[in-house]
Parts: structure tokens; C-alpha cells; sequence
């Protein structure tokens, strides 16, 4: 066992994991922050999104122990005092969602995505989200919702 | 799915990891983890221990050194291609590391660990030996340049020993130069990849996933020294190579795909 | 002013984009173990010995090979034209049939314990011949169930072919097309978590679409009491028909929680879900269509092979359904149909999106380009002239649907204005001119399907709340498709109540006395009428309380819907708000007369319309880039157009896969070569346009809001619109025939023998 400390969501955690511990279990089993999902075992569908020291990485593909030190930010992060960040606000909006499975994915990926092009094409959208899967909405209404994220100025 | 167990410690510098290495003859390097965790999680490698060197960010940079272009090992796919030394020296390369995996993983990955993984079909690798670029590697013998000819030996085989490290990647300044890719969609790896540059005058191509390494189309770069018509030049683009038929393409696909990308290529120089 | 018609925001959001959503890997189960299968990596064996000896050293893990599983098997479903005797053990016991048969039980402390121990059970196999291929598990020599003697899982239509079935053809065209395998792969894998209760009653905990019938089916499949099985279904990420049946490992899951009296929780990796949970597609179709000069088609034959899988399932019902709507648009004569599902050393088959009707669609659309090709007639105006004309409905085809009401030519007509379909073809023209390397495709497909194709009934409950809102109970479940702001609406609009005061409760056999669950395209017609029903005798129960209390008739009683108040008729005031009412009605002890139950069944509703796509083919490397997929989908009245506009894009983007991307491979052994997110080719943003969904609302007689279903129209659509626009691109080049998906080295290799 490794002991590793880091900030998620602004506060400190502190805990022993096994160095096989992938972050997002991590996340989901030591802290209890289950909205980061598990989609696959390939690194492919994103689900797994969350902004590791400020930059969206897929946390089935990161041990927790290479997190000891950084910042963490996971969906339950987002939203402040309640209210919803613009991101989660304009998936909401324009209907980016359906089953929900990839939305947290999603949108820690946009979040990502508009710190580092905070007005991108429809093009530079689709393939900025090329590291999230959707069964569900088709990616239509996601890039919409990417859209108006970035006109709202997130 | 889990990785089966393993030790792990975090090396402070490269000099520590060389070292850390040789606990274990089947001691492994980690770095973005992109290539790595992956084959973990499948449990296609079980390595007993993990000596991580994310951390060592004094070997994340792009800089002039003489008339070439030395990279970090460390540097991430997305710090080149925001570099602007890199863009301006190197433009292809920076293209190239843009269509890597896709924005979460240029995150994360590395070009050393990139080049040490040996992907048959890495963009990265391919371009670096079409370049023919320089890799300085540190082990317990201390430093040495490999060319980048002599790196890549088989399927995710490199000459590197078990206890070096790449610690620098040297390309030359190259402001001709372009990367195509051919792919069933687009986060898939290179079903095809050519890379084509203009090297201190002469035409170098590179070629991804058309066998059990990178290769360069020698017969394709004479065939262009003799004055040869991209078309011409490009009929020559599979000549020594043995493609891969898998569920991505036939072997007689990637040969045609070869041949066509390799003459687009070339008209673009 | 109706809310009905409305882009109304989801009311579910909030809870999914906190990450606050409760899908069963996220639920806590104190003390569960954690199950992991052992699957058989030989497709067709014999099993020979199971060691685990190394496996039962480790402290804390137990493991259970089919000898110790005394429950099962699972079969087909109970529907005659199926091999009943293809029944599958819990656990193989003798032999495995597919690369993923269960062959062992591990029980953990946790996941990562779980998977070092499977990997310690040591099977022995004695290899067994493997058939691969549909048509070589047709010939009967490589049997799967010896003692059956054949392959044959199931049959449609008749085998009997009428010679005469051309005559007076002037042309008749023929054509194999394969629609190919395909993974469902929603977002969640299956995922299960069980407890046997103080009371003797097993609580689970399912990722499915239809909690109620795994109720029945579990239960049937354990030889236990119903009532003895509670099945919460809980948010689920996605189905697409791969979840609307439960297969080995959800019995399992109930049985072992029952026989060891801890908890258990499973949830599958993703390599895992691709070869254990049930795919799609898989159809051989032999076609052959006959018709006049005129461009009138006069016959059809359909022969339909269907790969079932190892163990036959809804996927070998699939012919049935394709059979049903062999006919598509058009007014067809004489239709044959002959299908044959058979067993193979493959993951079995079940329903996809679509479920044998984009297989029908694919079938007939490509026969009529044919056969406009052959008679040299604009595919366009051959569609014309067949369509079944909106005068017509109900219409019953050959192929034996009623259709309830279309307009193929209103469709049509819309389509293709809003593609801008001159233009296109003059572009088209201008790029054949110019002999460039890209060149442009443009197809359409004229379609209809078969919605609530069971015809069935479904549950609904509508009670009054204490403080005056409502819950709306359904037997239908949602995962995904927005029931809780749909059926909000629809009860909303019959109550007068807001859609914010209105909760729809749903998945729990507990919660909800019966239900149908969700597939087929089905909930909002009878779910959401079901509702409709219960709230509309709520409400008259509603007026006789009113009545009471205003001391009136209730005949004279009347409902402001707008305002949410009743009154007596010609007299506003007084007025009882519904939180009025339920006060009073609490407080005398009567709120229980505020809650009305309601079943709706209907017949199958037909949803109709016409895509287009655009595309745009490197002629020198094969690949397709779609540019545009105009999407005109009618599926009858609308009741929230965003959440319906949602189903069409994620519906075409599906069929869009199909036809460009996506195909389960296994190679000659049976092991199967697309099992992880890297080797099937699932597209992302980038490889897919946006998508130009145009409403259409042609009512449905079948139900009085007059709506029909969509959840599966765009994929019926999309995937032989695609096809015809890559055919069309390449008729210059004198390609005839193109495999699935047309993209790549499929197109390249079409071109090089068309060179030939």
C-alpha cells in the first residue's frame, strides 16, 4: 500500500491505495464519488473524464498513486453552491443528455475543452470530443450544448 | 478490467529511475501511461514493478540544441503541440502529435513513452525515423544517441535496454514536411500512416502500420532521388514492407492505401 | 394552451448532470460480494475438468462451476416457432457453445481479488469443430445440440416458393445483402446487485429495460414464487434492446443470494459486455424483387438467414419481424417470405434498435434502386409510383402489417425540399464533370415500421399527493427517453397540475404493480395513455369529491385545466385548487379516492418517413465521409418535439454506424476480433455530421393523442439511406454492390472489381 494525499473538489484527501488502484475507482470507492463512471476497459469512451491538476484526463487510465499531490475535479465539483456551472447548465438546455451515462465524461471534457478554446468550431468541437462516446444522443445536441456553453462565455 | 499487482515507486530523477529500474529485470517504466496502462488493464503485461517518472518535469521541453530541434522525452502530446518552437522548426511533428489518441490522452502521454512503446502504428515514431531523429537514452552505462534507424526492432520491441531511459528525442529543422494518416474512424490508430519530409535537401517517407515496425520506403525515397514523378515514386510505397491484415484492413488495402498516401504526401512537398 | 407539443426541459437532468445518478454500480450493498465469471475462451468445447483447487487456497473467495448451480437453464422465449430444447445452462455444465459461456462462479471480497482469482481456475477442454458462419450452421454438419440434430433455431414465413410468383415481371432483379453484426454497447454494461431479505424475498437490483417481466422471467427461470423476487431497476445508462431481456448472469446474481444468503453485486467489463451481452443484426437476406417497365413492382421475395447466436433467443424472432415489414412503403402485391434462424458458435443475438425492421428496410430499399437501375427510372419517381397512397390506411400489406395512417409522398416531398435535392444532383453532376477524387453520393430511403409490435397493454396509476400534486406510477422505464418530463406532460395536461408537480415513479416491482418495461418504441402510446387514462378518472373521481364538498352534482362539476381548480359549471368561485382539495380530502381520511388505476393496450402503430444522405466518397481510398442526413421521421403527434428530436439523432447516429463503421468479426474459430472499444468501431463526434431532423405529424387512429413511437424510426432509416448514397456516388465507376459497412476498404474493394 501507498499512502497518497491530493485535493478533490477542493478538499484534501488523504488515504492508502493499492498501486493497482486506477483513480476513477479511487474516486468512486475511497471518496464515495460515484458520479465518474466506468464505460469501458480500453481508455476510449471517456466516461471516466475529470480535470486532473486542471486538464481533462480519463481517470481509468491514471493510477491513483500518480495523482498524489495534484488536484482533482469530478463532476460533483462543478456545480458551485448549488447552482449549476454553465457547462452542466447548457447540457441541460440543449437536451445534451439522455441515459446519462457519458454526461460527467462529457462535460469535464467541455470544460476542458473551452478553457483551451474557449470559442471553437463546430469542427474543432466534434473532434476536441473524440475522447467521449455517446450510444444515446447521437452527439448532436452535446455539440450544441458545447456551443452555447461557449457563448455564455464558461 | 484490473491490472494484475504490482510494486510502484516514483523516481525523483532520471538518474533514480535508471537505478529503481534494476530492481527487477521486468521493471517498467511510467510515464503518461497512455500506451502502458492500457495493456495493464488487459493484463497483456504484468510487470512487478512500476517506476514512474511523470513527475520529472525538467525533462518536458522543446529547445534548439545546434542545428536540431531536442524534445523533453517527458513532454506531452499536448505541450508540443501548443510548442511554438516546435511549430515554426518542426511543423509536421506538431501536427502529427495533434491527431494523437485524442485531447484526454495528449494530456497525459509522452512522446518518449510513445517512441519506447513501439506501436508498429504510432504517427510519432514513424515521423521520428523518417526524420531520421535522434534518441538519447540514459542507462547504467550512462548516455548515448540511437539513431532512430536502430530503435525499433520488432512489434513494441526496442534495442533500448531493460534499465535505460529516454531522456531526449533530436529532430532536424524541417519546414517541408507533412503527415497523413488514413483511419476507419477518427480516434482509431493509423490503419496507414506516411510521413514525408524534405531532409537537408533529400525526400525522406516514413511509413506507420505497413509492418512489424515503423519503416522507412527506401525505394520510394531512390525512386524520388532518380527524379522520379510522385506517381511513379509512390508505385514503390509497399516495396519491402509486409502490412499487417487484421480487422482494421487487409494487408492488400494497407498496400493500396500506402501507395496513395505516400503520392499525396509528395505532392504536398 | 396545451403543454403537449412543447419543448419542455427534462425535469431527470439535474440528477445526471451532478453525477448524482443512482445506476446499480453506484448503489451501496453492505457486506455484497462481488461475483466474477469465468467464460470459456474456445467457442465450442467440451468441458473436460474445472481445477480450482488454486482458487479455493485464497482466503475469502469461493468459486461454483455448473455442478453446484442446481437452477436454470434459460431458454428462448415461449413463442412456437422457436426451438424450445435450445436452452441454455446457467453455467455450462458439458460443453460451451460460444467465447463467453459461463464456465465458473468466483465470489470475492472485491473486484480486483475477483479478477486475480478467475484467473487461477484452470479448465480443461476437448476442442469441438466451430461454425462460424450462418450458412454453414445451416448444412446441419457442425450441430451445437447433437441430440436436437439440427441448427435450426426458428423459422418464418414459409418455405414454399410459388414459381409463379414473377409472372408478368418485364424485369426482375436480384441481390445478397448482409446486415452485419452489431454490438449494442450502451454506455453502462449490465450491472446487478442482490439480497435475500429477512422475509425470504430476494431483492435485485438490475441495469435492464424491463424489470417486471425479469420478475416473471427470473422467477420462472429459478422455479420461484414471483412475489418472492423484487426487481428494482434503477437509473439504467442506455439498453437499445440488448437489455430488454435478462440473460445467465442476471439469474445467477438472484440465485446466489438466495443459496449463500449474502449479498452479491456484478457489474461486467467492458470486453466482457462485448462478447456477453447479446448483439445484433446478423442477417443474410437472398432478395429478389419483379416488376413492369412502368417502374410498378408486382413481387418480392425475401429469404432471410439469421444468425441466432449459441442459444437462441429474441434474436431469433428477428425474421418474424422482418418478414412483417418486407413491404416498407410500397404496395406490393406479392410478397414471399422464407427465414431461418440457426445456431452458431456466437454470442447468441436479441434485439437491437430496430430489431429485424432496419434489416427490412435495408432489404427493400436497395431492391427498389435496383430496380429503378435495371429499368432506367429516377429511384425517386419508382418510389412514387409504389407508394401506398395516403388514402389507403388502414392498409394491410402482403407481407401481413395493417398499417394504421401515413403519408409517404408528404414525406417525401419534405425530404427532399428540405435536402435541397436539385442542387444536390447538380453538384453531383458538376463533380462527375470535374473527375475529381471526391466524388458525391446522394440516396434516400422511404420507410415505415412497426411500433408496439406486440400489440401490448401497459399500466398506469395516477394518485394525488397529500399537499396536491401528483405521481404518476408506469410500467413502462424509461433509460433514457424522458419519460419523467413526458408522461409529466401528458398528466399535466389531463389533471391541470404542472409538469413541476408531477413525479413519474417507475422500476420497482414493488412500486409499480405491473408493467411492460420499455422497447419496441412503445412507452409514450401506451405508457404514456396509460397514465392519460388513470389521470383522466383521477380526475373524475376528482369532481364527485368537489361535488361533496361544494355540495353539488357532480355531473355539473368542471375541471380548469389552465388554472388547476374545480368548480361548479357558469360558477368560478368557490373553487377547490387541487392542493385545496387534497387538504380537505387528507384530512378526512380520503385521499385514497384521488388515485385511479389505468390500462392502455393498443395495436402496433406504423411511424413512416424519408432520409436522405450526402456523401462524399475518395474514390482513390474508398472512404466515405457523410456530409449531411436529412431526417424526415413521422411518428404522429409529438408530445415534447425536443425529447422526440433526441431519439431520431441518437437513432440515426446508429444506423449511420451501421452503415459506415460498425461490425462484430469473429475469425474462424470463433473468437471474436472486435471485443473492446478499440477493434469495433464505434463513432465518435468527429466522425459524424450534425443532423437535420425535420418534423412531420400524421396521427395515429390507434390511440387518442393520436402518437405513435420513434425510438427506433431513425435507425430504420439511416442505414439504407447511407447505403444508397455510397451506391450512388459509385454508379459511374460501374459499382453494383457494396458490403456493410460501405466504407473504406469494402467501397475500394467494390471498385477494383468493378475495374475487372
Amino acid at each position: 500500500m501507498t499512502g497518497i494525499t491530493l485535493t478533490v473538489n477542493g478538499s484534501r484527501a488523504e488515504a492508502d491505495v493499492e498501486p493497482r488502484q486506477l483513480l476513477v475507482y479511487f474516486l468512486r470507492e475511497q471518496l464515495g464519488l460515484k458520479g465518474t463512471n466506468v464505460g469501458c476497459d480500453t481508455s476510449s469512451c471517456g466516461a471516466c473524464t475529470v480535470l486532473l491538476d486542471g486538464e481533462s484526463v480519463k481517470s481509468c487510465t491514471v493510477f491513483a498513486v500518480q495523482a498524489d499531490g495534484s488536484e482533482v475535479t469530478t463532476i460533483e465539483g462543478l456545480a458551485l453552491d448549488g447552482e449549476l456551472h454553465p457547462v452542466q447548465q447548457a447540457f441541460h438546455e440543449q437536451h445534451g443528455l439522455q441515459c446519462g451515462y457519458c454526461t460527467p465524461g462529457f462535460v469535464m471534457a467541455t470544460v476542458s475543452l473551452l478553457n483551451e478554446n474557449p470559442d471553437p468550431s463546430e469542427e474543432e468541437i466534434r473532434h476536441g470530443l473524440e475522447g467521449n462516446l455517446c450510444r444515446c444522443t447521437g452527439y448532436h445536441n452535446i455539440v450544441r450544448a458545447v456551443q452555447a456553453a461557449a457563448r455564455a462565455g464558461s | 478490467m484490473i491490472p494484475a499487482a504490482f510494486e510502484y515507486v516514483r523516481a525523483g530523477s532520471v538518474e533514480d529511475a535508471v537505478e529503481l529500474l534494476g530492481r527487477d529485470e521486468d521493471a517498467k517504466l511510467l510515464a503518461g501511461g497512455h500506451s502502458l496502462i492500457p495493456l495493464l488493464r488487459l493484463r497483456f503485461v504484468r510487470p512487478p514493478l512500476l517506476v514512474d517518472i511523470g513527475r520529472l518535469d525538467d525533462l518536458r521541453y522543446v529547445r534548439e540544441k545546434g542545428d536540431r530541434i531536442a524534445i523533453g522525452a517527458l513532454s506531452r502530446h499536448a505541450e508540443l503541440v501548443r510548442d511554438p518552437l516546435l511549430a515554426q522548426a518542426c511543423p509536421m511533428l506538431a501536427q502529427a502529435a495533434s491527431g494523437v489518441g485524442d485531447p484526454q490522452v495528449r494530456h497525459r502521454g509522452t512522446i518518449g513513452g510513445s517512441v519506447a512503446h513501439a506501436d508498429p502504428a504510432s504517427d510519432l515514431g514513424t515521423i521520428l525515423l523518417a526524420l531520421d531523429a535522434d534518441l538519447v537514452a540514459r542507462g547504467p552505462s550512462g548516455e548515448r544517441v540511437l539513431p532512430a534507424a536502430d530503435c525499433f526492432t520488432g512489434p513494441f520491441a526496442t534495442s533500448l535496454e531493460q534499465r535505460e531511459m529516454l531522456i531526449e528525442i533530436r529532430v532536424p529543422r524541417v519546414d517541408q514536411g507533412t503527415y497523413l494518416k488514413y483511419v476507419r474512424s477518427a480516434r482509431d490508430w493509423a490503419t496507414v500512416g506516411v510521413a514525408a519530409a524534405r531532409v537537408d535537401g533529400r525526400v525522406h517517407v516514413g511509413l506507420a502500420n505497413m509492418g512489424a515496425t515503423p519503416l522507412r520506403a527506401r525505394a520510394v525515397e531512390q525512386a524520388v532521388a532518380d527524379g522520379a514523378s510522385p506517381a511513379d515514386a509512390a508505385a514503390h510505397a509497399s516495396d519491402g514492407t509486409d502490412p499487417p491484415s487484421d480487422v482494421s484492413a487487409s494487408g492488400e488495402y494497407r498496400a493500396h492505401l500506402a501507395q496513395v498516401l505516400v503520392r499525396r504526401a509528395l505532392e504536398q512537398l | 394552451m396545451s403543454i403537449l407539443g412543447n419543448r419542455v426541459l427534462r425535469k431527470e437532468d439535474p440528477r445526471f448532470l451532478r453525477g448524482e445518478a443512482s445506476y446499480v454500480e453506484n448503489l451501496p450493498l453492505e457486506g455484497a460480494l462481488t461475483v466474477t465469471f469465468v467464460r470459456s475462451l474456445l467457442a465450442h468445447a467440451r468441458i473436460v475438468s474445472i481445477d480450482t483447487t488454486a482458487v479455493t487456497a485464497l482466503p475469502n473467495v469461493q468459486v461454483l462451476t455448473g455442478a453446484d448451480v442446481d437452477a436454470g437453464p434459460t431458454g428462448p422465449p415461449p413463442i412456437p416457432v422457436l426451438e424450445q430444447r435450445m436452452t441454455r445452462p446457467l453455467v455450462a455444465k458439458d460443453v460451451v457453445r460460444f467465447v463467453g459461456d459461463i464456465v465458473a462462479v468466483v465470489l470475492s471480497p472485491d473486484r480486483a481479488t475477483g479478477a486475480d482469482a478467475a484467473e487461477l481456475v484452470s479448465v480443461e477442454y476437448d476442442a469441438l469443430p466451430v461454425v462460424v458462419d450462418p450458412q454453414e450452421a445451416a448444412k446441419d454438419e457442425v450441430l451445437l445440440f447433437p441430440e436436437i440434430g439440427t441448427n435450426v433455431a426458428g423459422r418464418a414465413g414459409s418455405p414454399e416458393h410459388d414459381e409463379q410468383l414473377f409472372e408478368g415481371c418485364d424485369v426482375v432483379v436480384s441481390e445478397t445483402l448482409v446486415s452485419q453484426r452489431m454490438a449494442a454497447c450502451p454506455l453502462e454494461v449490465r450491472s446487478a446487485a442482490a439480497e435475500l431479505g429477512s422475509d425470504g424475498r430476494v431483492t435485485v437490483w438490475l441495469s435492464t429495460q424491463v424489470p417486471h417481466r425479469d420478475q416473471l422471467g427470473i422467477s420462472g427461470t429459478l422455479g420461484t414464487d414471483p412475489g418472492q423476487l423484487r426487481v428494482i431497476a434503477p437509473d439504467v445508462g442506455g439498453g437499445f434492446g440488448a437489455k430488454s431481456a435478462f440473460n445467465a448472469e442476471e439469474a445467477l446474481i438472484v440465485w446466489l443470494a438466495r443459496h449463500l444468503g449474502t449479498p452479491v453485486r456484478w457489474t461486467e467489463t467492458r470486453s466482457e459486455s462485448m462478447i456477453a451481452l447479446p448483439h445484433g443484426r446478423g442477417q443474410r437476406l437472398e432478395l429478389t424483387l419483379g416488376g413492369t417497365q412502368d417502374g410498378t413492382v408486382l413481387a418480392y421475395r425475401i429469404d432471410i438467414l439469421q444468425d441466432a447466436g449459441a442459444y437462441p433467443g429474441l434474436g431469433a424472432f428477428l425474421p418474424n419481424l422482418t418478414g412483417l415489414l418486407a413491404s416498407g412503403v410500397y404496395a406490393i402485391p406479392r410478397i414471399e417470405v422464407d427465414g431461418l434462424s440457426v445456431v452458431t458458435n456466437t454470442t447468441p443475438m436479441t434485439t437491437f434498435r430496430g430489431a429485424g425492421r432496419p434489416e427490412a428496410s435495408q432489404a427493400i430499399e436497395r431492391m427498389l434502386d435496383l430496380f429503378a437501375a435495371e429499368i432506367d427510372m429516377d429511384p425517386v419517381e419508382v418510389r412514387r409510383k409504389n407508394f401506398i397512397p395516403k388514402d389507403a390506411f388502414p392498409y394491410k400489406t402482403a407481407s401481413g402489417a395493417t398499417y394504421d395512417s401515413a403519408d409517404y409522398e408528404g414525406a417525401l416531398a419534405l425530404a427532399l425540399r428540405s435536402a435541397g435535392y436539385d442542387e444536390l444532383r447538380a453538384e453531383q453532376r458538376r463533380r462527375r464533370e470535374e473527375g475529381g477524387t471526391r466524388q458525391l453520393g446522394i440516396g434516400l430511403s422511404s420507410y415505415t415500421e412497426i411500433t408496439n409490435p406486440l400489440g401490448e397493454t401497459e399500466f398506469g396509476e395516477v394518485e394525488i399527493t397529500p399537499d396536491g400534486g401528483a405521481i404518476v406510477h408506469t410500467g413502462s422505464f424509461s433509460h433514457g427517453q424522458g419519460h419523467e418530463t413526458t408522461f409529466a406532460m401528458i398528466a399535466s395536461e389531463r389533471l391541470g397540475l404542472p409538469v413541476e408537480r408531477i413525479t413519474v415513479v417507475k422500476g420497482d416491482t414493488d412500486d409499480v404493480a405491473k408493467g411492460t418495461g420499455t422497447f419496441g418504441s412503445k412507452s409514450t402510446q401506451i405508457g404514456g395513455m396509460a397514465a392519460r387514462g388513470a389521470a383522466d378518472t383521477v380526475v373524475e373521481r376528482a369532481k364527485e369529491l368537489v361535488a361533496d364538498y361544494l355540495e353539488a352534482s357532480a355531473a355539473d362539476v368542471v375541471l380548469d385545466a389552465a388554472l388547476g381548480r374545480f368548480h361548479v359549471v357558469g360558477t368560478p368561485e368557490p373553487a377547490l385548487s387541487w392542493s385545496e382539495l387534497a387538504g380537505r380530502a387528507a384530512a378526512d381520511e380520503r385521499l385514497a379516492e384521488l388515485k385511479a388505476e389505468h390500462e392502455f393496450g393498443a395495436p402496433p402503430t406504423f411511424p413512416f418517413g424519408v432520409h436522405v444522405a450526402v456523401v462524399e466518397v475518395d474514390v482513390e481510398t474508398g472512404q466515405v465521409e457523410l456530409q449531411r442526413l436529412v431526417a424526415v421521421d413521422d411518428a404522429g403527434t409529438l408530445i415534447n418535439p425536443l425529447i422526440a428530436e433526441g431519439q431520431v439523432h441518437g437513432g440515426v447516429a446508429i444506423g449511420v454506424a451501421q452503415a459506415l463503421y460498425e461490425d462484430f468479426v469473429y475469425d474462424d474459430d470463433g473468437t471474436p476480433l472486435t471485443s473492446t472499444f478499440v477493434g469495433y468501431a464505434f463513432p465518435s463526434a468527429a466522425d459524424l455530421p450534425s443532423w437535420e431532423a425535420i418534423e412531420m405529424e400524421t396521427p395515429t387512429p390507434a390511440n387518442e393523442l393520436g402518437v405513435k413511437g420513434i425510438g427506433e424510426s431513425g435507425t430504420i432509416g439511416a442505414t439504407p439511406a447511407v447505403h444508397s448514397a455510397v451506391l450512388d456516388a459509385l454508379v459511374p465507376y460501374g459499382v453494383r454492390h457494396v458490403d456493410l459497412p460501405c466504407n473504406g476498404e469494402n467501397v475500394w474493394r467494390a471498385l477494383q472489381e468493378a475495374k475487372a
